[in-house]
């Protein structure tokens, strides 16, 4: 009885978040990639009237669409959680927070789950240009989704436009625009975006590589692995300079994740602002053993020049020790002092995260140059195209475990611990208990979903007939029910 | 007039469409062992909500995100207070979304099953649920000030189980159930239509009774209150539409029927908004631990912000929603399931 009764709520806490946030977006970029992949897929069927466009749309709307109603259940869980777990913090910062979450649903969700349910059932009860204003509705809705709560999460990584209401408690909203416009959010979005682009673009490519190495399909599959590829390098520059644009950003407004990204205890300059590839330390990352360095890297990732000073974690220590735990700083000095974030895990996410992502784009060039002018393709290329579909959305889980692990011990910086923000009535028994709720139905639905997905994949696109007179095809035998 | 009340007005709105919009599917959902007889019962069944519930159930996600922005401290203390509660009607919710999708997409029969299963239970606990949590806010809960200026909800879930609760909880389920079946019988035809004619007038004869009986409860605990005349007003007027919508049922008048019951939904939740008025939450520890609508509310600025874009938006959102219902105004009939590919 003992056990239960020392649970930490806040680590419970903790993981409950990082698992269903991190379980939520396994299924996020899929919905924001794909939808407008698809979006582009009927755009060209409706233009060119070219069946094998449509058959594309049918078979990628149809995986997007399984994906989708795991992205909306579990994003239920997501909003509710910051009032459940976290309702100190919902109190303290839900002035400024509550706003960009509520237009993201007034604006964006409701036009997201009206239009996605007109463009599943509308095909023979919507004019052919009508039904495809449904789905770029749909993906332009899922997009600014994105940008409100990216600038809700920006606050936390950098708030803006807010003072402190000693009487109340809490920060208040004095400036919406800059909410709506922080520097964190207008480089996080591109990055957010493309990122998924690249996944979707991914999928596309396994999807098809899957069938071509069977042969099957041959025509319509050969164009979805062009686009596919295309996009995925497309995807891949954009995120490859609001990645760039991010990290200066960041190092701007947190110095302390920079450094910790990098692990870099002493402050330095030029040369010395070195990056290291990869380097073996002692475990508690404080010592290094061995590593291999490119010299003036860091700097110029984090000041976009070559003699440029990078702060330290040190120093940084020092300063926020003296800025943060005075008197009267409740809910900003962390209850160990520390102010650094878990180093290992905050060097090798980044890492990781930019690794993966250029691995992505290579498997995308090599594959290009590979499938020029319809030349044979070995069996192995193939192989590798459908591995590789999981590259980005790893990519861009480790983003955010870079992202939201180096924010500690925030919860939002220079404002309030995380410690500080945990709900003060609830034990950590019922938090144990939601925990392994979530884990086991989110792991059942995975298997599940997972399954759902490659079997949609495999059975390829839907046989449409073309009629031989030169007519539209029947929108009737398009339509779908449950 | 301020604009927390402005807001207390707009969360309610959305609560209220809520319970209109989502309460049918929930009632769709349940009635499925009810209604059905084969596979093809159950696919007609569902296909009339098929396009819609996702949009539903949104408003479930635009009033959670306005409570957040206009009542951060209703938010937070009722949303951490009521922990396993809503942690129960979360999973619920889980499994009845992926269940519409899923059900069709296996092999077996059984597979099927394991997801009609989910819709039942998916569609059963959320109105129990919430009617249960929203008939305590207005009896009152345990709750102390806490020294940050916040509120902290003191009970557990079980304190929720009380007596006006379950009956609160038991009304909401029953008012969605017959919601449902009333809207099955307007959006099919066949037996099944039949078959939900005939059932509504079965168990809208039980929530009238559990309704009346919640009504009567709830004016007689607010006697005292400011808001008394109004809410007596509310409820007398939830009776009478719920009384017509069944014998609008008995009469086959299916449309006049659902549309009395959304009006039924209107007065039922307006009475309880009322009897909550001028507070979002009542402490049943102490009346002086009570959340008033102006100590739960945002500041001044957030407030008008998020009023222009309510404004702005609802209309066109009630405009395009209108649009959608319209579009798929038609019947759903045996044929149509049986000819059309699922998806």
């Amino acid at each position: 009885m003992n056990v239960v009764l020392e649970l930490d709520p806040l680590i419970l806490a903790r993981w409950q978040f990082g698992l269903t946030t991190l379980y939520h977006f396994l299924f996020v970029p899929l919905t924001l990639g794909m939808a407008l992949l698809v979006a582009i897929l009927q755009t060209a069927w409706v233009r060119t009237g070219k069946i094998k466009y449509l058959q594309l749309t049918k078979l990628f709307g149809k995986i997007f669409l399984i994906n989708f109603a795991m992205g909306v259940v579990t994003g239920i869980v997501q909003e509710f959680q910051f009032g459940m777990n976290w309702s100190d913090y919902s109190r303290f910062v839900g002035d400024i927070f509550g706003a960009p979450l509520a237009i993201e649903g007034l604006l964006a969700f409701f036009l997201e789950a009206t239009f996605i349910g007109l463009w599943i059932f509308g095909w023979d009860k919507l004019p052919k240009k009508v039904h495809l204003l449904t789905i770029w509705l749909t993906s332009i809705a899922s997009i600014m989704s994105a940008y409100f709560i990216l600038a809700a999460n920006a606050f936390m990584q950098n708030p803006v436009g807010y003072k402190l209401n000693p009487e109340r408690g809490r920060a208040e909203l004095t400036d919406i625009g800059a909410v709506l416009t922080n520097p964190v959010a207008l480089a996080q979005f591109p990055h957010t975006i493309f990122a998924s682009v690249m996944f979707a673009a991914c999928v596309v490519v396994a999807v098809a590589a899957w069938h071509l190495s069977r042969k099957q399909h041959v025509d319509t599959m050969r164009t979805a692995l062009r686009f596919g590829l295309w996009t995925n390098i497309i995807g891949f520059v954009g995120t490859f300079f609001s990645g760039d644009s991010l990290g200066l950003v960041m190092t701007q407004t947190q110095p302390m994740k920079m450094a910790a990204a990098e692990g870099l205890y002493q402050t330095a300059t030029g040369a010395d602002a070195s990056f290291s590839l990869f380097s073996i330390g002692t475990p508690d990352g404080a010592h290094e053993i061995f590593s291999v360095r490119i010299p003036y890297l860091l700097s110029f990732l984090s000041t976009h020049t070559f003699n440029g000073t990078v702060e330290g974690i040190n120093d940084l220590q020092a300063e926020y020790t003296a800025r943060y735990c005075g008197e009267d700083s409740l809910l900003t000095c962390p209850s160990d002092g520390s102010f650094t974030p878990i180093i290992w895990v905050t060097y090798w996410a980044f890492r990781w995260m930019i690794g993966l992502g250029v691995l992505a784009a290579l498997v995308s060039v090599v594959g290009l140059w590979l499938t020029r002018k319809n030349r044979s393709v070995p069996q192995w290329a193939w192989k590798v195209a459908v591995w590789s579909a999981p590259i980005p959305l790893v990519a861009s889980l480790v983003g955010w475990i870079f992202t939201e692990m180096g924010r500690q011990p925030w919860i939002v910086f220079g404002l309030m611990t995380t410690e500080s923000g945990v709900s003060p009535g609830v034990t950590g028994l019922a938090v144990l208990i939601s925990l392994v709720v979530f884990t086991l139905v989110y792991g059942a639905l995975a298997v599940v979903e997972f399954k759902l997905i490659t079997a949609a994949a495999k059975a390829g696109p839907p046989a449409i007939e073309e009629p031989e007179d030169g007519s539209d095809v029947d929108h009737a035998a398009l339509t779908t029910v449950y | 007039m301020e604009l927390q009340y402005i807001w207390f007005f707009i969360v309610g709105f959305l609560l209220i469409g809520y319970f209109v919009l989502d309460g049918f599917d929930f009632g769709v959902g349940m009635s499925i062992p009810f209604l059905s007889k084969d596979d093809t019962d159950r696919r007609q069944i569902i296909n009339t909500i098929g396009p819609v519930w996702d949009l539903n159930e949104t408003w479930l996600i635009v009033a959670g995100a306005c409570l957040f922005a206009a009542f951060p401290e209703w938010y937070a203390t009722m949303f951490s207070g009521f922990y396993l509660a809503l942690l129960l009607i979360l999973v619920a919710l889980i499994l009845r979304g992926v269940s519409f999708e899923y059900r069709h997409q296996g092999k077996g029969e059984k597979w099927t099953k394991w997801f009609d299963w989910f819709i039942v239970i998916g569609s059963f606990l959320p109105p129990l649920l919430w009617g249960t949590a929203f008939a305590n806010l207005i009896q009152g809960v345990p709750m102390e000030t806490m020294d940050n200026g916040g509120w902290l909800y003191t009970g557990t879930l079980f304190t929720l189980l009380n007596p006006y609760g379950l009956l609160g909880g038991l009304t909401v389920l029953l008012l969605c159930f017959t919601h449902g079946v009333v809207f099955v019988a307007l959006k099919t035809d066949g037996d099944v239509r039949v078959r939900a004619r005939a059932l509504a007038v079965k168990s809208g004869l039980i929530t009238i009774l559990a309704a009346a009986a919640f009504l009567i409860w709830t004016i007689i605990q607010h006697l005292q209150s400011d808001t008394i005349l109004l809410i007596v007003v509310f409820s007398a007027l939830a009776a009478v539409v719920l009384i017509g919508a069944w014998l609008a049922n008995f009469k086959g008048r299916e449309g006049v029927a659902f549309t009395l019951h959304v009006f039924t939904f209107i007065f039922a939740l307006g009475a309880i908004f009322l009897a909550l008025f001028p507070n979002v939450m009542i402490s049943s520890t102490d009346p002086a631990f009570s959340m008033s609508i102006s100590g739960a509310s945002s500041s001044a600025m957030t407030l008008e912000f998020m009023t222009w874009v309510a404004v702005c938006t609802l209309p066109l959102v009630l405009a395009y929603q209108a649009w959608t219902y319209w579009i798929f105004r038609k019947r759903v009939k045996r044929t149509d399931i049986v000819a059309a590919p699922v998806h």
